[in-house]
């Protein structure tokens, strides 16, 4: 029996559990609720949580343990010399023993027969079967995969039974535990405040997760490029063509990335900010009820449409359209029809990423305005303020704090994007004061140097999580200082 | 008694008027609706000179309603209405041609929750006259700031610290603070809701002091769910309820010996 139906039949279990469970605390109770701790249905709950936890715990280690287990036993039935073969082999066998024992699973009698009289060999029959084997069937590769297999289903049934024993036990066992008296919705709660805690740790330990393993890939990274090189250097190329090649290390200068990353960002928030400022301004201030149901959603809309998308925007349409639009003024202030603005420039992809975060700010800043206490505009409005003066010595002062964390959100959100950056900025690491050219970010590196079939032992590919972490520690940086001020901004009227 | 004919009450009014100082702010038949919830019907109210006129009556009444048309702080509600007159010395200020930033320096507002802006001291008190240009240098600005400050009776308190946040201060120091930015841009009518609400009995008895004191050269309306602090400030009370004015007359006589029976019931705290 596999694995899921286990689970079923667990869950079936809890199922039961939960009814006897409040069946049985009625009774006991006298069918008088108050004479209860809890209500029934935390009863119920609390058998099948009995029911169910321990025996899926141990269904989720059997899972883990056993196919180490039995790998483990079918390697030490090798023949010797297979195990005196290097790591890297091992795995290759062992694979290729697993898929001969699968096939070997859906073998007919007369498939065996077949097989047994050599009529076909077994690497033939088994594609016939539809499991492919890599590479030939060496003589003792049968003889451990019917060991495996024979391992496995007899794992299977031992599970099986152990798991759902444990589950009727444990039905039982709280079943019986069931008394007028017994605090049954602390322990209910203890179970769920547990689960939540293992939800919001899991996205913590993730993140620390991540962050560990790209810290041992940068390190490897800076066992073959000083950092000093890395941080300080002003030139990108990290020569792929010749990657191997002793003298051939290439130059990894960060900087010319940070600033076009830097750059980018810079002109994308020059965009974004005035216009999602004076957006939220006027959702929160002056449009109506009406019009605010309609426009707020519809421009968080906008923050909902693929990054990519506005790529194709910028390379198709805005990218083409400077340009030609440059060559015109050239032409007109010099007579000379030439183009100064390049399609891929850092302008381009600044204006598209600058519209991209445009429904950020706005709705983040309008929210943040629409927060500030609306005691501030009446005392305001009270003395004798106009609306507008209101809005800009009263409101706006009061929600700049949590403007600027919004704006610093936003700004990290700059700094991570790449899509827009590929299709809009190009692909070209240069170092250059002029908006006009294409330049790079580090994330469009990130990706250059991680596509196509490479190992990571290299430092071209290696470099990727040099890049990678220190663009994390930039925007973690950011989104810390980001809260930091929103929090400060959120004691000011309390 | 309610035989009385009707121009032997006209006398009796005219009479109480003549010796009455002039009327600074006046409602007739003011009627206010939110959406189709009508929450004032027909309040015909004087507010005179130099006193202090206390709106009483339970919660939901349209105190702070009547008040609030008064200096046309309704009009920022979506769905408010008013209908009716109501004049400023004389002229009407729902009269189109009239411009509210104006009448509301002149007819200034301190709220029930005392809400200074996250300012400091200084410029929570000289936002006003900045608004309005009142003051032509900084020394005119200072002396703005603390003559209000000191109306209001809290410069002595703050003065080693006019420089930082207003919102720092104690509850009934943020009302003072309030009370002294309102007065900074010299209004006329002062209009209070509930200004005490949110403070303990000293602040109260302060503030209730300076209402007094700034009676001499404000006109004060003042909404107030406390009967002992309408017999205390006020010189004239008016009762609301359900929306309409029941009873309006001098304070003194109102609380002793009131005309209407939910009067009499609301003040011996029989109801409300
Ligand atoms: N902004 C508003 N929108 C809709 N209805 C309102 C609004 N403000 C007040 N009302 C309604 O108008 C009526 C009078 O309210 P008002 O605030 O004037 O009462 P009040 O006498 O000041 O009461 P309280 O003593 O509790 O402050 C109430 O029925 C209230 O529900
Ligand atoms: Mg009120």
């Amino acid at each position: 029996m596999n694995a899921a139906t286990t689970i079923v039949i667990v869950l079936c279990l809890a199922a039961l559990g939960y009814v006897a469970g409040r069946l049985r605390a009625n009774r006991v109770a006298g069918n008088v609720a108050s004479s209860l701790h809890s209500r029934s249905g935390y009863y119920g709950a609390f058998v099948a949580i009995f029911t169910a936890l321990p025996s899926l715990f141990v269904l989720a280690a059997w899972l883990i343990v056993s196919p180490m287990v039995i790998n483990s036993q079918v390697f030490d039935s090798l023949p010797r010399e297979i195990q005196a073969l290097p790591d890297t082999d091992h795995a290759l066998q062992m694979g290729k023993i697993n898929s001969i024992a699968q096939g070997l699973e859906q073998l007919t009698p007369q498939d065996e027969a077949r097989l047994k009289s050599g009529a076909v060999d077994m690497r033939s029959l088994l594609g016939e079967k539809g499991v492919a084997i890599a590479g030939e069937v060496e003589d003792y590769m049968p003889a451990a995969a019917r060991k495996l297999s024979a391992m496995h289903s007899a794992s299977g049934l031992y599970r099986t039974f152990v798991i759902i024993l444990l589950a009727a036990v444990g039905l039982m066992w709280s079943w019986i535990q069931i008394k007028p008296r017994m605090r049954a919705r602390n322990s209910v709660e203890a179970v769920i405040i547990a689960g939540l805690m293992l939800a919001s740790s899991i996205a913590i330990l993730t993140t620390v997760g991540i962050v560990l393993s790209m810290v041992s890939e940068t390190y490897r990274f800076f066992t073959s490029v000083p950092p000093l090189e890395f941080f300080f250097g002003t030139v990108w190329d990290p020569r792929f063509a010749a990657a191997g090649a002793e003298d051939s290390a290439g130059q990894f200068g960060l900087i010319p990335l940070l600033a076009g990353t830097l750059y980018i960002a810079f002109v994308a928030m020059l965009v974004a900010v005035p216009i999602g400022l004076y957006a939220a301004i006027y959702m929160s201030e002056y449009a109506g009820q009406r019009l605010r149901s309609v426009v707020k959603p519809l421009l968080e809309v906008l923050a909902g449409i693929p990054t990519i998308v506005y790529g194709f925007f910028a390379l198709t349409t805005v990218g083409p359209f400077l340009r030609d639009i440059s060559a015109q003024i050239h032409g007109l202030a010099f007579g000379e029809v030439s183009s100064f603005i390049q399609a891929q420039s850092v302008l381009t992809a600044g204006l598209v990423m600058g519209i991209m975060l445009i429904p950020f700010v706005s709705s983040l800043s309008d929210d943040i305005i629409t927060a500030v206490p609306q005691a501030m505009r009446d005392g305001s409005l009270g003395l004798g303020a106009t609306h507008s003066e209101t809005i800009r010595r009263v409101i706006f002062p009061a929600a700049l704090p949590g403007i600027v964390g919004a704006l610093l959100l936003t700004a990290s959100r700059a700094i991570g994007e790449t899509m827009i950056v590929v299709l809009a900025a190009g692909v070209a690491a240069r170092l250059s004061l002029n908006p006009f050219e294409p330049m790079t970010t580090v994330t469009v590196k990130i990706v250059n140097q991680l596509t196509g079939d490479l190992e990571f032992t290299s430092p071209q590919t290696l470099v990727a999580f040099a890049l990678g972490i220190t663009l994390f520690v930039i925007t973690l940086c950011l989104n810390f200082y980001a809260l930091y001020i929103v929090r400060k901004y959120r004691e000011a009227y309390e | 008694m309610n035989m009385m004919s009707e121009a032997a009450v006209e006398a009796a009014v005219g009479a109480k008027t003549t010796a009455q100082p002039p009327i600074k702010m006046q409602g007739r038949l003011v009627n206010v609706s939110y959406g189709d919830n009508q929450a004032l019907f027909d309040v015909d109210l004087d507010v005179r000179l130099h006193q202090v006129t206390a709106l009483i009556g339970p919660s939901g009444c349209g105190k702070s309603t009547f008040l609030r048309c008064l200096n046309r702080m309704n009009d920022t509600i979506e769905g408010c209405r008013v209908k009716g007159s109501i004049t400023l010395d004389g002229a009407d200020i729902y009269d189109p041609s009239i411009d509210v930033v104006e009448l509301r320096a002149n007819v200034g507002m301190v709220f029930q929750k005392p809400n200074p802006f996250p300012k400091t001291i200084y410029e929570n008190v000289a936002y006003g006259p900045r608004i309005h240009g009142l003051a032509t240098g900084k020394a005119e600005m200072d002396e703005i700031v603390e003559t209000s400050l000191r109306k209001a009776g809290l410069f002595e308190e703050v003065k080693d610290r006019l420089h930082t946040a207003g919102t720092g201060l104690s509850g009934g120091q943020q009302q003072r603070l309030c009370i002294a930015r309102a007065i900074a841009v010299s209004p006329e009518v002062i209009l209070m809701d509930e200004p005490c609400s949110a403070l303990d009995p000293i602040a109260t008895a302060k503030v209730e002091e300076l209402i007094d004191e700034l009676r001499v050269n404000y006109t004060i309306v003042i909404v107030t769910h406390s009967m002992q602090q309408a017999a205390r400030v006020s010189q004239r009370t008016a009762m609301f309820h359900l929306g309409r004015l029941v009873e309006e007359g001098a304070t003194d006589k109102m609380f002793t010996n009131p005309d209407d029976q939910r009067t009499q019931d609301y003040i011996t705290g029989r109801y409300g």
